[in-house]
């Protein structure tokens, strides 16, 4: 038994405080894309109602950021916020505050797209008939056409959510050590004492990746079900 | 109900346009109490924009409608208080897909009219129990067919209790063999004495139910009588040809 843990490389998680190191990783990974998502949700449904709205200049403009946002690959948008600012504007970002704000344009873009969708969707008639029925705007909103959005956009939004909380494996790339780093610090540490250590921490991760995502999952089929009745 | 011959509805010089276009030219109307009154004519002579006129979901470029002498508008404050008061029901139903039938038919009378929720509970099953949708009262939209989305649009107009009733082509998008259980509706609430204006494609439907029928052409009113007269007996030549044109022989 203990062999097998030790070939597949689990054994180094029992050394020192490695599997809480792991845990503390997966921890920042998820305050990132949890910050992130606390701003893009209200932002980018904010954007999306003002989408909604036929303004010429306004949705040529959010028009031009969503397709920038989703052009540009997450780390190359890590890299010009990180050095780019720092090199272009002087200005001295941290880590977490450069990637905090990737996050959340990247969110704010996906989740506006969402929301205009979403809005644009609700047919005409679904106003008529509310405000033939005496409801006035404000009654109109609340009961009949902001709960059909909010349906609407509800998967694809728990989508987005995990979706942010995977990227967040990138943001290694400009210094910060969350989950996928530990695992990487942790391999080349015991190198000599556990050459096998690669698969038992990245399964590791991945079970913690898992873990993070699946309940998300589950509660989006369980919101989705209970939408459709 | 309302003492029957009570003039309830004035349409006075209404006139309106989109752009360079009149859709209505300067309609006057009048409607009773208990009355059932019939408008038909061919597509885009104006009759479903008169109709949305009525409760106001189109602005109104000229001329005046009230309601026991209270102006209809748009862009008063008391609109939507007018609007309990005349209900309207669609040819695309447009139930609330999110809501199941029962809340279908409470949400305006808990919401806008704040009736006690036992109360418009038990009239909205009393109205499913007379559509003969009891069983469905859990369901969503997405799971009736059209003809009984229809019945459920036309009670949920009834539970608040309008002193006119607009039905706006309420039959055109149902599958024929749905037709009837929407029209036998409409005919036993014509029976009931209630006053409706109803716009319809239905000839056979028209000259059953309609008191009065109206004939638009081109946003004008070119003729109006009785169903007998106006389907039997037409005095306009349009009237005779627009008749002519629903015949196959």
């Amino acid at each position: 038994m203990e062999s097998i843990i030790t070939d597949l490389g689990f054994d180094v998680l029992f050394k020192g405080n490695n599997a809480m190191r792991l845990l503390e990783g997966l921890l920042v990974a998820l305050r990132i894309s949890m910050i992130a998502v606390l701003i893009s949700l209200p932002l980018g449904g904010l954007l999306g109602v003002l989408m909604s709205l036929k303004r010429k200049g306004i949705r040529f403009f959010g028009r031009l950021y969503l397709e920038i946002i989703r052009i540009m690959p997450q780390m190359v948008l890590l890299f010009i916020v990180y050095f780019g600012a720092t090199r272009a504007f002087g200005l001295k970002l941290s880590p977490e505050l450069s990637s905090l704000i990737v996050f959340s344009l990247w969110g704010t873009a996906e989740m506006s797209d969402l929301v205009r969708g979403a809005v644009q969707s609700i047919p005409r008639a679904q106003y008529e008939s509310s405000a033939a029925l005496g409801m006035n705007t404000a009654k109109t909103y609340c009961f009949v056409i902001v709960p059909q959005i909010i349906r609407r956009i509800l998967p694809n939004t728990i989508n987005l959510i995990t979706r942010m909380i995977k990227t967040t494996s990138l943001v290694m790339m400009i210094g910060i050590v969350e989950v996928l780093k530990v695992g990487q610090q942790i391999i080349e540490a015991n190198r000599k004492s556990s050459p096998n250590a690669a698969f038992g921490v990245f399964a590791t991760v991945f079970l913690l990746y898992f873990l993070a995502c699946y309940p998300i999952s589950l509660l989006s089929r369980y919101l989705e079900k209970k939408a459709n009745g | 109900m309302d003492k029957k011959n009570e003039v309830i509805l004035t349409i006075g010089h209404l006139k309106k346009s989109y752009g360079d276009t009149e859709v209505l030219k300067d309609i006057d109307l009048e409607i009773k109490s208990g009355e059932v009154v019939v408008i038909i004519g061919p597509s885009g002579c104006g009759k479903s924009t008169l109709l949305r006129c009525l409760n106001g979901l189109e602005k109104t470029d000229e001329g005046r409608i009230l309601l026991h002498g209270e102006p209809v508008d748009p862009k008063s404050a008391g609109i939507f208080r007018m609007r309990e008061r005349i209900g309207m029901v669609f040819q695309s139903y447009e139930l609330f897909p999110h809501k199941t039938i029962l809340k279908n038919i409470t949400l305006a009378p808990l919401k806008v009219q704040k009736r006690k929720k036992e109360e418009a509970e038990a009239e909205a099953l009393a109205l499913l129990e007379r559509i003969g949708l009891s069983a469905h009262r859990d369901k969503y939209p997405s799971q009736l067919s059209g003809g009984q989305k229809q019945r459920v649009a036309i009670a949920r107009a009834l539970i608040m209790h309008p002193e006119l009733l607009l039905l706006d082509e309420i039959t055109a998008a149902l599958d024929p063999e749905m037709v009837r259980e929407v029209l036998e509706l409409v005919l036993s609430l014509a029976k009931e004495g209630r006053t409706m204006l109803i716009v319809t494609h239905e000839m056979a439907f028209a000259e059953a139910v309609a008191d009065r029928v109206i004939f638009m052409d081109g946003g004008s009113i070119i003729e109006e009588g009785t169903a007998e007269q106006i389907f039997h007996y037409p005095k306009t030549e349009r009237l005779q040809r627009f008749l002519e044109s629903l015949k196959f022989d």
